[in-house]
C-alpha cells in the first residue's frame, strides 16, 4: 500500500438510499485496503450506522439539509467522518441502550454498536454546527504501532471510548 | 439484498421465513407489515426463521423488537430460529439475547410455544 494519505469526501442527500450508498463506497475503500471480511464486516455496519445518525437524528429527515461524509486513508487506519447539519449532541446525553429500562428501546442502539465496532470513536462539534462523527480503523498489521507509524505497545492511543 | 418474507404453518404456530437485510427502509418496513399482518389474523405464535438473513443494522433489530413487544401485548409469544453468525453477534452485544427466546430446531421451537 502508498504510504501517502488518501482523502475522499463525498455530499449526500438525507434520504435512505444514501445510508447504502454511504455503506456501499466505504465497503470498497476498505476491501481496497485490505481489511478482511469480518473487519469490512464492521466498518460498512459502522458507516450505516453513522449516516442513519444524521439522516434521522441529525438532520431529522429533511431534504433540505445534506449528510457530509469523508474517508481518510492513512498509512496506520481508515478514518470516517460523518457530519450531519443539525443541532449537535454529546455522547454524554445518549442513553445506554444496554440498562434494563432500555433493553426493548426500538432506537437508539446506532451510537453504542459504533463504538463497538470500531477502534476509535469520538462525536464532535462539526463545521456545519452539526455533529460529527469520527471513527477509526487500524489496518491490517499496524495493530503494534503507535499512532504516529512508529512500533509500539498495542491498545487504545487517542481518547478512544471502544467497548467490548 | 433486499428482505423478502413469507409464512407458513406449522400446527398452531406460524413459521415466518426471512432472507436478506434487515436495514432501514424496505427491510425494517416488511418485517412491520408483516408482523402487522399476522396479529391482524389472530396469529399470535410467531417463530422467525432467520436462517437467511445475514444482516441486520440497528433499524432492523429496533423492527424485532417492536415486533417482540407487539406480539407480546396481544398475549402471544415471538421467537427467533436460526440465527446466523452476524445477527447472533448483535443480538449478543446489545443483549437482546436475554431478551429473544432462541431456537436452533424448528421443530422444537415449534413445541415450546404454549
Amino acid at each position: 500500500m502508498a504510504q501517502d494519505n488518501k482523502h475522499l469526501e463525498v455530499v449526500l442527500d438525507t434520504q435512505v438510499e444514501s445510508v447504502n450508498l454511504a455503506e456501499e463506497m466505504c465497503l470498497r475503500v476498505a476491501e481496497a485496503a485490505g481489511f478482511d471480511e469480518e473487519m469490512c464486516y464492521r466498518i460498512d455496519m459502522s458507516v450505516r450506522e453513522g449516516v442513519i445518525n444524521a439522516f434521522h437524528y441529525g438532520n431529522r429527515e429533511r431534504p433540505d439539509k445534506k449528510i457530509h461524509l469523508a474517508i481518510d486513508l492513512t498509512p496506520e487506519k481508515l478514518v470516517i467522518h460523518v457530519m450531519d447539519e443539525g443541532k449537535g449532541f454529546k455522547l454524554s446525553d445518549v442513553p445506554d441502550p444496554l440498562a434494563e429500562e432500555n433493553i426493548l428501546s426500538t432506537s437508539g442502539r446506532g451510537i453504542f454498536l459504533m463504538r463497538a465496532f470500531m477502534d476509535e470513536f469520538d462525536v464532535v462539534s462539526g463545521s456545519t454546527g452539526g455533529a460529527e462523527i469520527v471513527m477509526s480503523k487500524r489496518l491490517p498489521g499496524t495493530e503494534n504501532m503507535h499512532p504516529n507509524g512508529q512500533p509500539g505497545s498495542s491498545g487504545s492511543d487517542t481518547s478512544s471510548q471502544k467497548e467490548a | 439484498m433486499s428482505l423478502h418474507a413469507t409464512y407458513r404453518d406449522s400446527g398452531t404456530v406460524t413459521v415466518v421465513d426471512l432472507g436478506g437485510r434487515i436495514v432501514l427502509g424496505d427491510g425494517s418496513a416488511l418485517l412491520r407489515k408483516t408482523v402487522r399482518q399476522l396479529l391482524d389474523e389472530n396469529r399470535t405464535k410467531i417463530l422467525i426463521n432467520l436462517a437467511d438473513v445475514n444482516y441486520i443494522d440497528s433499524s432492523g433489530i429496533g423492527e424485532l423488537v417492536h415486533a417482540y413487544t407487539s406480539v407480546k401485548t396481544r398475549g402471544g409469544e415471538l421467537k427467533l430460529l436460526h440465527l446466523t453468525r452476524k445477527v447472533h453477534d448483535i443480538l449478543q452485544i446489545t443483549k437482546l439475547y436475554t431478551v429473544f427466546e432462541v431456537h436452533s430446531d424448528e421443530a422444537t421451537a415449534v413445541l415450546s410455544f404454549r
